[in-house]
């Protein structure tokens, strides 16, 4: 077992430190050594996207992310969203269009969706669905998940 | 789009936010999987590479020498269970088969089967442990096709299995020998010869299916403390916290009060989440550490040692006269169970014809071990089977007599009356009203061009279950309800129980607050499944409410000095003689000074569900080149009886289609000749994602139950049968092949698509 290293990141706008082992992934260090368990495990491969994040704003699946390549970076989390005890347009849209049912894959559908109204503020559902095909969900088929990015994208052109 | 006399509700047909709604956003949600414990050790399974050996000898000291791991188990830890056979609220169970499944005894008999377990101070050193332990196999022939599994001289899984026979069994099979086929089913109404002697028309064919997956995406997880007292506390994603209480209970050997069970979120069930794997070890590894321990799978464990549903094969035969008329049918059906027992195929008999009114009908299904996991319920168990062979044999017949496919439907349909081949006559049910509700869609009256393009439609059964509920309810000084269940919510039921509470005390849905709590909380509750929840808890929910009602009744005679019987309760008022008067909050402010606390409790355990049925219509495209299906529209119209919130069952209709769609057209369990599973992965197996499906268009008929207060019937299972059978009809349409094979991917429909222009 190789020694720990101290890496240090900003989760979420604050800058935490922690030690992780070599083989240690992005996902292990936020579930069990930061005890943040909003990002979800699904697969451990990278083909569910359960556990994705923005690292320094590109969605990455965080399974597939070594905690020590994240030195230095800027990491948003499902725990980040939020504005204080305000949700934002994509989790209140989520709600409202009833876009969750058993909820594992919601964090990561919320984060991969964040990633898409940055890029393109205003995409077609066809780009919605394109965006967001490498995140799994078994619940829903889908059709409630997109009208959710398609209301939330719609509040935030008319509010901005 | 509603039917008959619906009566106007308040809060039953709104669309609340779901009360558990901001902790699933925001990440808060605590599902089995977030578990920590002070002290918590990681476990890691050890699994067979092999899909049938005998178990020579396991050695596990090396993997005890490994610093940081705390116990390693085997099946020598399990207690032993003789012959006993269990009713675990999911059905009767072999005890000896399933604690054999838990950690294998002598015989592995399936790649994944668990041999062993370790404990360790994190899930690597644990894992690396798991590769120390030393089991030597025997390794045997393996059987993988259910087919190949019947004959004589396949090779044998289980040593104590004999044919059993239900029903009128033509001849009694061989009870000297061991066997695979494990149960035998018969059902026959009328005179099947009779039948087709008076058929214009009989159409016969063989079908076959693939073993497929739930597909959740939460892996199955487990986190046990045995403690020093003999308790044990299990927290896990379950669909059945008391079920898993009992198999747990039983498998240990304990009394069934020693185990709690804690039922965390849940990510995903489907009929995968009913049966335990983890628990029993995880208490084991506790026990023997006296540490809690968690373990979890990965996600290659999940596909290949859970339990998926049968693939099969099956024989099916329809006569009708040349006006459209069913005059008999025949079905022969054998399901692969995998590993042990109880595949879902005596309930695939009873559905095969349920969709129509068949005088003559004769149904045989078979029960056969193979080298595969032990299969599980997946929705609707074995009607999504059964409609692709009924229903893609009556788009032919009605395609070769020239009739529109909804009028023959129609003409056959089940209605109120109808008698079953397997025996029960149906009550109101709503067949009928969603043949029509296709038939008159702005979809199937659109016109549908363009090359390799074709249009089909299909219907499905599903029965239904009540079983048994719990719900306590205690009212609030200011004016709220505390509703307290047993029922795990896997897609919005805390809200649709809550809704009925608040229908009927005339309060707002969000004046409730629901809670689901574990096994020692609540009164006894049954599974998370057979589409039962919003009908049997919302039973349990109504009677609490009522329960409520007498006692507020009371309290406010007593503040009025009135005989309770001057009191009536109406829409959230009492209202007392002289035009005396307290709203619901009003009341509630005052119990304390009244008597005390009210608490209002219900159960359900008698009411039964009437059937659910669907109609779906589908649009396809067929690329002739590759054989890739792309699905331009789907519309489904399902009886939901009365919806309590439309975007749930909306989203069960939606959610049922698309893994209806992945069964048809992707998913498949893919072995090679040693019994291994090829495509244990999410991306190899290929469940649909956003990009392959269109938006799913909803027609929710109500047909109210008159079992239910409220009319409700359940939504969750039903929606997945027609697919395969829908879309089968549309690719015939489309590029005029009759797919009989699951699934029609690209391969196995381009191959079929040759041999058309071949021949």
């Amino acid at each position: 077992m190789a020694k720990k290293r101290v890496v240090s990141a900003t989760i979420n706008g604050e800058v935490v430190e922690f030690l992780c082992e070599p083989r240690q992934t992005l996902l292990e260090v936020l579930r069990d050594t930061l005890d943040m368990t909003g990002t979800k495990e699904g697969c451990s491969n990278g083909n569910c996207g359960a556990c994705t994040v923005l690292l320094d704003g590109r969605p990455v699946v965080s399974c597939l992310v070594l905690a020590m390549e994240a030195d230095g970076s800027e990491i948003r989390t499902i725990e980040g969203v939020a504005r204080g005890s305000h949700l934002d347009e994509v989790q209140q849209a989520f709600l409202e269009g009833a876009a969750l049912q058993c909820g594992i894959c919601t964090p990561g559908f919320i984060m991969q969706t964040e990633a898409l109204l940055q890029a393109n503020p205003n995409p077609t559902e066809e780009e919605i669905r394109f965006y967001l095909a490498g995140n799994l969900c078994r619940c829903t088929g889908y059709d409630k998940i997109v009208r959710a990015v398609q209301a939330a994208a719609q509040k935030r052109l008319a509010t901005t | 789009m509603a039917t008959a006399d619906k009566r106007p509700y308040k809060v039953i047909g709104t669309r609340p936010v779901r009360h558990d709604g901001a902790d699933k956003v925001t990440g808060r949600a605590k599902y089995g999987g977030d578990m920590r414990l002070t002290g918590m050790l990681y476990g890691a399974m050890v699994r067979s590479p092999h899909a049938h050996a005998r178990i020579v000898s396991i050695d596990t000291s090396q993997a005890e020498a490994l610093p940081g791991v705390r116990a390693v188990v085997t099946s020598a830890d399990m207690p032993a269970q003789g012959d006993r056979v269990v009713e675990l609220g999911e059905g009767a169970a072999n005890m000896r088969h399933l604690t054999a499944n838990i950690l294998a005894r002598d015989k592995v008999l399936y790649r994944g089967h668990a041999v062993a377990a370790v404990a360790a101070d994190n899930v690597h050193i644990a894992e690396q442990a798991a590769r120390l332990v030393r089991v030597e196999y025997e390794v045997l022939q393996p059987v993988m096709n259910v087919l190949d599994a019947m004959r004589d001289d396949a090779p044998i899984l289980n040593d104590d299995v004999r044919t059993e026979s239900l029903g009128a069994a033509p001849q009694s099979p061989d009870q000297s020998r061991p066997t695979n086929i494990a149960k035998h089913f018969l059902f026959e109404k009328g005179d099947v010869a009779k039948g087709f002697a008076e058929a214009d028309l009989v159409i016969e064919h063989e079908f076959d299916t693939a073993m497929v997956h739930q597909g959740y995406i939460e892996p199955h997880n487990a986190t046990a403390l045995w403690n020093t007292d003999g308790r044990i506390t299990i927290w896990m994603s379950t669909q059945g916290s008391f079920t898993a209480r009992q198999q747990t209970a039983e498998l240990l050997r304990v009394p069934v009060s020693s185990v709690k069970v804690v039922p965390m979120e849940i990510g995903g069930g489907f009929g995968g989440k009913i049966s335990v794997y983890l628990p029993p070890v995880a208490a084991l590894l506790s026990r023997k550490t006296g540490r809690p321990v968690k373990l979890q799978m990965s996600r290659a464990d999940v596909f290949e040692a859970t339990g998926p549903t049968p693939g099969s094969h099956m024989r099916l035969k329809l006569g009708v006269t040349r006006d459209g008329r069913i005059t008999a049918g025949e079905a022969w059906i054998a399901f692969d169970a995998g590993a042990y027992p109880g595949s879902p195929v005596g309930m695939a008999c009873m559905c095969v014809f349920a969709c129509y009114d068949v005088p003559h009908g004769r149904v045989e299904g078979f029960d056969v071990c193979v080298n595969k996991p032990r299969t599980n319920a997946y929705r609707a168990p074995g009607s999504t089977h059964v409609a692709f062979a009924i229903e893609t044999i009556v788009d032919e017949i009605c395609e070769k007599l020239g009739l529109d496919p909804l009028e023959f439907r129609l003409k056959n349909a089940s209605r109120e009356g109808t008698r079953r081949v397997d025996g029960p006559v149906f009550p109101r049910i709503g067949m009928v009203e969603t043949v029509q509700a296709i038939r008159d869609s702005q979809h199937y009256q659109s016109p549908l061009a363009g090359p390799c393009r074709g249009r089909g439609v299909a219907s499905g059964f599903w029965f239904n279950v009540g079983m048994k509920s719990s719900v306590t309810a205690t009212v609030n000084l200011d004016g709220t309800v505390s509703l307290i269940e047993g029922s795990t919510d896997i897609g919005g039921t805390r809200t649709s129980i809550a809704m009925q509470l608040a229908e009927t005390l005339g309060i707002a849905a969000e004046d409730v607050n629901p809670t689901v709590v574990d096994t020692d909380s609540i009164g006894y509750t049954d599974v998370t499944g057979g589409s039962r929840v919003t009908f049997a808890t919302g039973i349990a929910a109504v009677e609490a409410a009522r329960d409520i009602q007498r006692q507020m009744v009371q309290r406010a005679a007593l503040l009025w000095d009135v005989d309770p019987a001057a009191v009536k309760y109406d829409d959230g008022r009492l209202l007392g003689p002289a035009g005396k008067q307290f709203t619901f909050k009003e009341l509630a402010a005052e119990i304390h000074q009244t008597g005390g606390p009210i608490i209002g409790s219900g159960t359900s355990s008698s009411a039964t569900q009437g059937g659910a049925f669907g109609t779906h219509c589908v649009d396809v495209e067929v690329d002739p080149e590759t054989g890739k299906v792309q699905i331009l529209r789907y519309t489904i119209a399902q009886d939901a009886g009365t919806a309590i919130h439309p975007s749930y069952v909306e989203g069960q209709m939606q959610g049922g289609v698309v893994q209806g769609i992945g069964w048809a057209l992707n998913e498949e369990y893919w072995y090679d000749d040693r019994g291994t599973m090829r495509n244990a992965t999410y991306l190899d197996y290929r469940l649909p994602t956003c990009y392959d499906v269109p938006m799913i268009e909803t027609m929710i008929v109500e047909v109210p139950d008159p079992q239910h207060p409220y009319g409700v019937r359940g939504v969750g299972e039903v929606p997945i049968c027609p697919p395969p059978a829908a879309i089968a009809n549309a690719i015939y349409h489309a590029v005029g092949v009759r797919m009989r094979r699951l699934p029609m991917s690209p391969p196995n429909l381009l191959s079929e698509i040759l041999q058309r222009f071949q021949d």
